[in-house]
């Protein structure tokens, strides 16, 4: 599948990926159904769909943080930094040397809830120090110092005291700040957050986006940002790719999925979204019918079959090819390949 | 910290002395009072008994006055002078008589506290990093023999399996002549060549009660977020595991300890006795058959504040390590 | 934003839409998932098994647990074999012990058994026998097995000091280590469930009481104090007062656990909204605690009370070994193993460590037992 480079070379590619969960008394689940994703660098792409889509895991393979129950069958995802080759990390060995090397230095990743994410006995200054430790070979106090301009820059006040501070001594929101500057410790390439805001209030949800939009023009990273807001994907994203159920229907900028939304998956979630309007010009808000059904009852062709209102005979069948729409904007969707003209009435 | 530390301070010295009630009720239990009995031995024995001496002690013990004077008699004289009575199977004070044994079971309780850990922490990781592998079974076999085997079962058949293997009695702590030498490399080699026994029947237990709860607290702890980030970071397996986890989960161990010495204090007056050691428990059940009321109180007590000051280390131990208590998180 | 309520609406869904199992009495539920654990059910027959041993102990034992002889002193278990060879060398169903050869040891001055393959005496089932009560109460004069020769000793696990049958000895101390492991618990449980149910129904003042005193009975270390009442009971009290006695000093320890169970319980179901609306419609306080919280956690006190079962035996054992429990008419398997302290003793009648092994598989099934009951009673708990 040709990817349409965006002007950069992408820093990360995820191509035809299948991640399948196992269990002794089930069937498997493909989680992950043949992704494509490509991250470049300085730019964002925002993952969205609902919880159970598949977002997270997508996610968590990149480091290959899946459990063992899961398997990524098929697929590569190859990482290719511009001075260094290119590596396929789903052909690396769990607990090998070259996946800790990237783990942390080249990719990092910010989690959902930082008072779990972080480890309750030991220290904020101590659990950013080890990065540094570990990847750069510094000393625990040169690494402190590190520590200590890393936490001003992500915005903690008082931070050579904090630093000796327990998680739980600190605000969500700060915790979350040191959570982000263990990751940017080792300035990586590519940082992942998955749900970054999610667990904290809407006022400090906003400082936390402002705060990571700056650090990216600052560092240039690529940024793989997970969420099911998609207010937040408005707010940071350049590009966007939709998940639903393991696959993604749509991707392409953020601009031309939020302006022309291809896939009814899309669509209908773009007509759930309240918007600011007078009282007069009001509409509705339609959710969506129907209710996402269980992996296992997932249709064999298009995943959204069982709720989509224009679906007809070949949709629950046959599984849609990914189609180019646009520059850069893909969507899986039979209604683009049999009726391109209807499929946006 | 210092609000922590005086709050358990406080706890402990209100638990010694309802520890000092009890022992003080067993005093009482029996039938007659300590000078009816001494008495008695003494005319057994033929000996003359001398009314001075009589009236002395029973002023000295308050005999024949309201519990509560006697308590506060008999209490006041442990805490102010260090008087614990008088035994009047051994004819002589109390104080002379306990603090070697109870040095020894000291010893052989710590001792058995600290091969527990030695061996049931790595276990326990072990266990709990390869859930449901052949070495996890064998542990959780292993532990539930350990706790069903009654311990003195377990040094009786010791004792049986060394007898007729190589032919030798095991028993007591120290060769003959060794026993009030100085400690000395030779001492200490005598010392271990025989304490191995009852400190294995003593670890035993606590060990497999050790294991099972660390493979559990480890088993949640290895689910948990943070587990995730330290692997994101790029450390290695080991060390995540160990750094991480393993950290967590040995906090709530140490607070086990609260629970652990009265049941290894218990055990180890059992195993005492089977095995023959000159430590408290034996002199506790020589003292209770024979109506030797002072001793078996003061042994009692003595082993019950052992148990108090055994958990207030461990209170005081798992705030130094966890700062989620020194600090008053949840 | 959008997608947040969809989750939820899908979340609702998949509750509604899971197949509702029909209406199944608490119990029944808890029997189905008690039966997944094989571990379990097998333990529920070994213990059900030593109960009926226990139960049926005159019929079972061969002979009187008292009846000693002074030619048998330390003979060694006989074992059962049942086939006999034929003088053609073919085998036939012939259940026997076989008889001793005694030498006496003239170094030692002992008398030594050795069992003589020659010597075959039959064992009889069913046979007719002195008339005894079964369990005090059923007439009955046939006994499980036995032989029928005239003094033909009949030692299937051996004989102790005084020449008694340890099989027989055994099995009448499994009557009284379980019974009174039985005892103990029934007692604890009483204790428990009116304390803990008081403190935790009621909360407060007598609650924080309460737990400050279970706290320090738990801190402490059982066997002294267990010594130190035991010591202080009279010496010329009879076997029934002294089995009474026992089963109160354990239970006086034992309630706490109960306790503490209890009122966890009746702690996290006072704000329950079954009890509120009962409350609301003026339910008196013991109709609310009767009939709407204790059945609701009767399978969790069911299952505490029978992991509480083995401490109690063990602690009646132990006491008894040390002997200041039990005293020596009465045959418990702690009595039985008081014969067994001495290593001499030992080194010739390695068989009299028996006991300790039916202790070992008694205390196991039951624990596997409890286990499978507690995780059957709260399939979320740990």
């Amino acid at each position: 599948m040709p990817l349409i480079p965006m002007g950069d070379k992408p820093i990360l590619s995820i191509s035809d990926m299948s991640i399948v969960f196992s269990s002794p008394d089930e069937a498997d689940i493909e989680a992950v159904r043949q992704v494509d994703l490509t991250l470049t660098p300085g730019k964002t792409l925002a993952l969205v769909g609902e919880s159970g889509c598949g977002k997270s895991v997508t996610a968590r393979a990149v480091l290959r943080l899946l459990d063992k129950n899961a398997d990524i069958q098929r697929g590569s995802i190859i990482f290719a930094p511009g001075d260094a080759e290119a590596t396929d990390i789903v052909q690396l060995r769990q607990d090998s040397l070259p996946l800790r090397a990237i783990r942390g230095n080249q990719i990092s990743m910010i989690f959902q809830e930082p008072m779990s994410s972080l480890s309750p006995v030991h220290t904020i200054g101590d659990q950013i120090d080890e990065m540094m430790v570990i990847h750069e070979g510094l000393k625990p106090k040169q690494a402190r110092e590190r520590t200590v301009a890393l936490l001003d820059q992500v915005g903690i006040p008082g931070a050579r005291e904090r630093a000796d501070a327990y998680p739980f001594q600190l605000s969500g929101g700060l915790r979350q700040r040191a959570m982000i500057a263990m990751a940017l410790a080792c300035t990586p390439k590519v940082l992942i957050a998955d749900e970054p805001t999610t667990a904290l209030d809407v006022t400090t949800q906003a400082q936390i986006l402002d705060l990571l939009r700056q650090l990216q023009a600052d560092f240039g990273m690529a940024m793989l940002f997970i969420t099911h807001d998609l207010g937040v994907v408005a707010e940071i994203a350049d590009e966007v790719a939709v998940m639903y159920l393991g696959d993604v229907v749509e991707q392409g900028s953020v601009f031309d999925v939020f302006a022309a939304p291809k896939h009814p998956y899309t669509q209908a979630l773009m007509s759930s979204i309240p918007k600011m309007a007078r009282k007069a010009d009001r509409v509705r808000l339609s959710p969506i019918k129907g209710t996402v059904p269980a992996p296992r009852d997932r249709p064999q062709g298009c995943a959204f079959t069982s709720r989509c209102p224009y679906a007809f005979e070949p949709c629950a069948t046959i599984r849609p090819e990914r189609t180019a729409i646009g520059d850069n904007h893909h969507a899986r969707c039979h209604l683009l390949t049999r009726q391109p003209a209807e499929a946006a009435a | 910290m210092l609000g922590f530390f005086g709050k358990r301070l406080i706890a402990m010295v209100l638990t010694m002395w309802a520890v000092s009630f009890v022992a003080f009720a067993i005093i009482q239990l029996p039938p007659g009072d300590y000078l009816t009995t001494y008495m008695a031995t003494l005319a057994a024995n033929g000996d003359r008994v001398d009314p001075a001496t009589i009236e002395a002690l029973r002023r000295q013990y308050g005999f024949g006055e309201p519990y509560i004077i006697q308590y506060w008699k008999w209490i006041s004289g442990i805490v102010l002078r260090g008087d614990f009575g008088q035994s009047f199977e051994w004819k002589a004070p109390v104080t002379t008589l306990i603090w070697g044994r109870l040095g020894n079971s000291i010893l052989l309780e710590g001792l058995a506290v600290i091969v527990m850990w030695l061996v049931a922490v790595p276990i326990g990781i072990y266990a709990a990093v390869r859930k449901y592998s052949l070495g996890d079974y064998l542990a959780t076999i292993g532990g539930f023999l350990g706790l069903a085997i009654p311990n003195f079962f377990f040094a009786l058949i010791l004792m049986y399996l060394s007898f007729v293997w190589f032919g030798e009695t095991i028993g007591g702590l120290f060769s003959p002549g060794m026993e009030t030498a100085r400690w000395s490399p030779a001492r200490i080699w005598d010392f271990l060549s025989h304490a191995w026994a009852p400190i294995l029947v003593l670890a035993t237990a606590g060990t497999a009660e050790l294991i099972r709860i660390l493979r559990a607290n480890l088993l949640d702890e290895l689910k948990k977020p943070y587990v995730t980030t330290a692997r994101a970071k790029g450390l290695s397996e080991f060390r995540t595991i160990l750094k991480y986890p393993v950290r967590v989960a040995l906090n709530p161990l140490i607070s086990t300890i609260g629970w652990l010495l009265p049941a290894l204090v218990s055990s180890s007056v059992l195993v005492s006795v089977v095995l023959n050691l000159p430590t408290a428990g034996p002199l506790l059940l020589r003292s209770l058959t024979s109506q030797d009321m002072f001793l078996a109180g003061a042994i009692i007590m003595l082993l019950g504040m052992l148990t108090v000051i055994g958990t207030l280390i461990s209170d005081l131990l798992l705030a130094w390590i966890d700062p989620r208590i020194r600090y008053g998180s949840k | 934003m959008a997608v947040d309520t969809m989750t939820h609406t899908s979340m609702a869904a998949e509750a509604a839409g899971m197949p509702r199992a029909k209406r199944e009495s608490h119990f029944g539920l808890m029997w189905r998932r008690f039966k997944r654990h094989r571990l379990a059910l097998v333990s529920l027959w070994i213990v059900i098994a030593f109960y009926l041993v226990a139960l049926l102990a005159e019929f079972l034992a061969p002979t009187d647990p008292s009846a000693y002889s002074a030619r048998y002193t330390y003979a060694p278990p006989q074992g059962i074999q049942f086939f006999s060879t034929n003088e053609d060398g073919s085998w036939r169903f012939f259940p026997h012990v076989n008889g001793y050869a005694s030498e006496v040891d003239p170094k030692a001055m002992r008398r030594t058994f050795v069992l003589d393959p020659e010597v075959e005496i039959p064992v009889q089932f069913f046979i007719p026998s002195e008339p005894y009560m079964l369990a005090g109460v059923i007439p009955m004069s046939v006994k499980f097995m036995g032989v029928t020769e005239a003094r033909a000793p009949f030692y299937i696990l051996g004989a102790d000091r005084l020449g008694r049958d340890l099989l027989s000895r055994l099995i009448h101390g499994t009557r009284i280590s379980l019974s009174i492991g039985l005892a103990g618990v029934t007692l604890s449980l009483f204790f428990g469930i009116v304390v803990g149910g008081f403190a935790g129904y009621y909360g407060g003042l007598f609650d924080s009481a309460v737990m400050r005193i279970i706290e320090f009975i738990r801190s402490m270390p059982t066997i002294p104090l267990w010594l130190g009442l035991a010591a202080a009971m009279p010496k010329d009290w009879s076997a029934l007062q002294t089995y009474f006695a026992i089963t109160i000093i354990l239970s006086l320890i034992g309630w706490t656990e109960l306790a503490r169970v209890v009122r966890g319980r009746f702690l996290s179901l006072r704000t329950e909204d079954f009890v509120t609306a009962a409350q609301l419609d003026g339910a008196s306080d013991w109709r609310i605690i009767t009939r709407h919280m204790v059945p609701s956690f009767m399978s969790h006190i069911i299952a505490a009370a029978t992991l509480a079962i083995p401490g109690m035996i063990l602690a009646e054992t132990a006491l008894s070994f040390l002997g200041l429990g039990l005293q020596a008419p009465i045959v418990s398997w702690g009595t039985l193993l008081q014969d067994a302290q001495n290593i001499r003793t030992l080194a010739s009648a390695p068989w009299l460590l028996t006991p300790g092994l039916c202790v070992i598989v008694v205390i196991l099934a039951m624990n596997f037992f409890g286990d499978g009951l507690r995780d059957a009673a709260d399939p979320h708990g740990r």
